[in-house]
């Protein structure tokens, strides 16, 4: 762990004593009691917005079959609970985004929260406009676009302002000539502050994927005085910590994107805590470890609790489809009891353990969907990674459980993907990579998984 | 005693040849597939020489076991008639059958027209009345989906409890013709057999007709002892295959399938299982002249008869259920929905286009069948090779000469390399064994490529799935310009190297139509 982490790790730790393994918390860190009123709230340093340090990413609604079978719907009778009961608990920062659940979250987050005082939550939401760069646009027809988009969103969420407004995913594809075009070559951005000055935007930011020049680059305009950002949304955990590099060499280490900003006194917002459940989802033995560690605290308490340890940490995002999520979460932020120098050294520890496992970084986050070959990605790369945990990834026929799991990786594949999703269809063309914003080559490890069925359906392993 | 064993062993049989038809994991096959084998037609087919003279020592020593054992369709209206019986009330219950002539003309000429189907290589018409077929055709498209759909309950549960030992499985018709033919040879046999037990053994099928004429000179056969007879009629009566004359005291052993019930129905002793030196006399009854006008049932049974004869020759028909056929196929292609190419928002399934077959100028017949020909010739269309086919390769083919008799198509899945299921179940010849390493020299048919459905031209995408899953590396990916390398790369086949699995067709993004496909070839080769 780097020094700058330490101090920051140190600071938040003075504040609360250290927790000791045997002992019992008694703030709720249990699996019964949801604990209400005991939300910790941090304070944006520019508005004085008081943040919960659990928020709402609004990306995993729960869907529903549509009626005529062809696609999903939201659930908006669970997406209203589930706000309400976040509401009730604490929860005041929500984030959506035009493109998320196939464009219909917006819509779903804006009719739940309008149920509620408008002061009584912040929203946060994005220019997508990712979506329409690449495809040589003239920069002003480009520029109109997003602005339909920025004044869809007030629509589509029924506001007059906007708490949060993020440069969506910036650092993705080509880096630096698609942040150009998307918000610097059209005045988008000058666009953008504009409304910020007119009061339309409360806060502007950005979330950022990728390449570490684009990162960079933002933060010497902000050091410049160009533009000033108000908080910058970035992918945490422990996992992401020091070890993103060993998952792809192209990402940048949580620790490096949290020390810059921390250095400037930039509030950032967390995604991706958990890896889209990754880290929640682990190996058993893993679980095994954490629970030894403190038996009645969920494995993804450790990963929230990592993230609201940093005091920078304005609001950790999670998509919480089901109800047993959301509890769990307030159980572990409300309030963050942050971990101990001991703590966190045993979760780096854990997280060396992990890297070693071959599975794919796949969170889950449908940025790469719908697939025009009509592919399931996220669904084949979720099926390899539960082999991959379970063990049911043989390497040659001679492994002692072979039979077994060659059955259950097949049967489990066919259940899991339909035949025509499968990897066998992918075609290479390659349209879905420059979106993740894990930055998984896909076609590759399509092919790679595809090979691998074959081999098994062959038997020649 | 003679009843119990018979129905010991027809049971095991009629189990057995069943399960082959419904079990799509191949368990069975290696254990019965000699079952199959044991079928008279099939093995005529596949001049099983071995087969051919145990199955007629079989009879001439025993008379027709074989109906009443062996062949499934003999058991399958045994199982028919039991159950019309069960169903009577009392008072016909009395008298189930009654004894009636042979219908020797009908039987002989139907023998005759069927020889002369074989020998004309007329495949189509010999499946039609054969009987393990006929019985296969109902097996695979009735009894088989109703197991499946069991399979998929149980799948269900065992997936909810995340158990991987049960699976589930497509149901689908594999030919709508077929399927017609299946309902209506089954509403036939079903009438036939609740009503009157053994009409169509003695009347239409061939091979009942042939081993008819030797268990006439059967060593063992029922006789009758005048002494001990009272004229009671409950022989006759209890006579599925309505061949006891009680009056006259005589059995027409060219009909009689050694069932025994008779034996067990007659109180007196005066029927026997026994011994005999075949004579003439025994083997070909005098005529006797019966006051009563023949029964009616066998006025009924001729009807229906007609109608299945009808349905054979009438071109009219077959256009009829091809039209449908090709009717059904276009409604398929009407439903087609456009892909989801704009992508703006996030998530979501891309609608999937189902695969329609391309014209293909020369049919695919499986590895292992050496030629058109040789399938034609040989095959019984009992559809055990399209029942066993794990990856939807194989279906009944809808033309006329071939009606029935099994080709591949790629819209389902292709001919996988690890695959010789169908080769391993063909009991008439028509696909010869081999084995997986053979498999993958055998040229079924060679692919041929469409270049304005292939995608890198069409969408302008980067693409190479066909030669990525070739898996004789037939398929090689060049620059579509050849003075520009680095331009996107379009397919091309080494015909020599081609084995005609159909893993590009199948795999092959553009749909409806795969924008490579696989033509057939006449004769198979070995490379």
């Amino acid at each position: 762990m780097g020094a700058g982490a330490t101090v920051a790790a140190g600071a938040a730790v003075a504040s609360c004593a250290p927790k000791k393994n045997a002992e019992y918390d008694p703030a709720g860190h249990h699996t019964t009691e949801v604990p209400k009123g005991t939300m910790t709230y941090r304070t944006n340093p520019t508005t004085g917005d008081k943040v919960s340090l659990l928020g709402y990413g609004c990306m995993r609604w729960p869907t529903l079959p549509k009626p005529d079978e062809n696609g999903n719907i939201i659930d908006q009778e669970r997406v209203n609970e589930l706000i309400d009961y976040a509401m009730e608990h604490g929860v005041n920062y929500y984030d959506t985004a035009p493109v998320y659940v196939q464009g219909q979250s917006e819509r779903a987050t804006g009719i739940a929260l309008k149920r509620h005082p408008r002061e009584s939550f912040y929203v946060a939401t994005k220019m997508s406009n990712q979506r329409f760069a690449g495809q040589g646009l003239s920069p002003q027809e480009l520029l109109k676009r997003s602005q339909e988009m920025y004044y869809n969103s007030f629509k589509e969420l029924q506001i007059d302002y906007i708490d949060y407004y993020l440069l969506h995913s910036i650092g993705g594809g080509s880096g630096i000539p698609l942040l150009m075009e998307r918000f610097f070559d059209n005045g988008m951005l000058d666009f953008l502050v504009k409304e910020k000055e007119a009061g339309r935007i409360r806060n502007l930011g950005w979330s950022f994927h990728g390449d570490v020049a684009v990162f960079d680059y933002m933060l010497q305009l902000h050091d410049e005085g160009k533009y000033k950002w108000d908080f910058v949304q970035i992918q945490m955990n422990y996992l992401d910590w020091t070890h993103a590099k060993e998952t792809n060499p192209r990402n940048v280490n949580a620790e490096y994107l949290y020390g810059e900003l921390a250095k400037r006194n930039i509030p950032c917002t967390i995604m991706e805590p958990l890896l889209g459940g990754r880290l929640s989802n682990v190996p058993n033995h893993i679980v095994a470890r954490l629970k030894q560690q403190e038996p009645e605290n969920s494995v993804a308490s450790w990963a929230f609790r990592f993230c609201g340890t940093y005091p920078m940490v304005l609001s950790v995002l999670s998509g919480m489809t089901y109800m047993e999520h959301l509890q769990d979460n307030i159980r572990s932020l409300a309030p963050v009891v942050p971990l101990s120098e001991a703590d966190l050294a045993y979760l780096e520890d854990t997280a060396s353990l992990m890297v070693t496992y071959p599975t794919i970084p796949c969170n889950s986050c449908q940025y790469c969907m719908p697939c025009p070959y009509g592919l399931d990605i996220p669904g084949i790369l979720v099926h390899y990674n539960k082999c991959v945990n379970e063990g049911n990834i043989p390497e040659s026929m001679q492994d002692p459980n072979y039979k077994k799991a060659r059955q259950a990786f097949l049967v489990g594949y066919d259940r899991a993907v339909p035949k025509l999703r499968q990897a066998s269809h992918c075609t290479s063309c390659n349209q879905c990579s420059p979106e993740c914003p894990q930055r998984i080559n896909i076609p590759e490890q399509m092919q790679k998984i595809d090979a691998y069925v074959e081999k098994l359906k062959q038997g020649t392993l | 005693m003679v009843r119990k064993i018979r129905l010991t062993l027809a049971t095991i049989f009629f189990v057995c040849i069943t399960l082959m038809f419904l079990d799509f994991t191949g368990v069975t096959h290696a254990w019965f597939s000699w079952m199959a084998k044991l079928q008279f037609l099939p093995a005529v087919l596949a001049i099983n020489v071995g087969v051919i003279v145990l199955l007629i020592v079989l009879t001439l020593l025993f008379g027709r076991i074989y109906c009443s054992v062996i062949c499934p369709m003999g058991v399958f209206q045994d199982i028919i008639a039991w159950f019309g019986k069960k169903t009577r009330t009392k008072k016909e219950r009395k008298i189930p059958y009654t004894y009636s002539k042979a219908k020797s003309v009908l039987r002989y000429s139907v023998l005759g027209v069927f020889v002369l189907a074989l020998i004309a290589g007329v495949g189509s018409f010999v499946a039609l009345l054969a009987p393990y077929s006929s019985y296969g055709r109902i097996a695979s498209n009735f009894f088989q989906p109703v197991y499946r759909w069991g399979n998929n309950i149980l799948a269900s549960f065992a997936e909810k409890y995340d158990s991987y030992a049960i699976y589930d499985v497509d149901v689908w018709i594999k030919s709508l013709p077929t399927f017609i033919i299946a309902l209506v040879t089954l509403v036939i046999i079903f009438i036939l057999a609740w009503r009157n037990g053994r009409t169509y053994c003695n009347t239409i099928c061939p091979v009942g007709t042939v081993l008819g004429f030797f268990a006439r000179f059967s060593f063992f056969h029922v006789t009758f002892d005048a002494e001990k007879c009272k004229n009671c009629s409950m022989c006759s009566r209890n006579c599925k295959a309505s061949c006891i004359d009680y009056k006259t005291h005589t059995v027409d052993y060219s009909r009689c399938v050694t069932c025994g019930n008779c034996l067990e129905q007659c109180k007196f002793g005066a029927l026997s299982y026994k011994f005999g030196t075949p004579s003439l006399a025994t083997a070909f009854p005098k005529p006797v002249v019966i006051e009563k006008p023949a029964p009616k049932a066998t006025a009924k049974a001729e009807a229906p008869k007609a109608e299945e004869k009808a349905e054979v020759k009438d071109p009219g028909l077959r256009t009829f259920l091809t039209t449908i056929a090709v009717g059904a196929a276009a409604a398929a292609k009407a439903q087609v929905i456009p892909e989801a190419t704009d992508k703006k928002v996030d998530g979501g399934l891309a609608e999937i286009e189902d695969k329609v077959a391309p014209q293909r100028a020369t049919k695919i017949v499986p590895p292992g069948a050496i030629s058109l020909r040789n399938m034609k010739n040989h095959c019984t269309a009992c559809q055990l090779c399209v029942s066993a086919c794990p990856n939807g390769v194989l279906r009944p083919s809808t033309d006329l000469l071939t009606f029935m008799q099994p080709e591949a198509s790629y819209e389902v899945g292709y001919c996988r390399p690890e695959c010789v299921r169908c080769s391993e179940v063909c009991p008439a010849g028509a696909i010869k064994l081999i084995d997986v390493a053979e498999k993958s020299s055998i040229q079924i048919g060679h692919a041929v490529w469409t270049a304005e459905l292939c995608v890198p031209l069409k969408d302008g995408q980067e693409c190479g799935n066909c030669a990525r899953h070739c898996p004789t590396g037939a398929i090689t990916m060049v620059a579509h310009d050849p003075s520009d390398p680095k331009s996107l790369k379009i397919p091309v086949v080494n015909e020599e190297l081609c084995i005609g699995c159909g893993a590009c067709e199948n795999l092959c993004p553009s749909r409806p139509i795969s924008a490579i496909h696989v033509e057939g070839h006449e004769v198979h080769r070995t490379i």
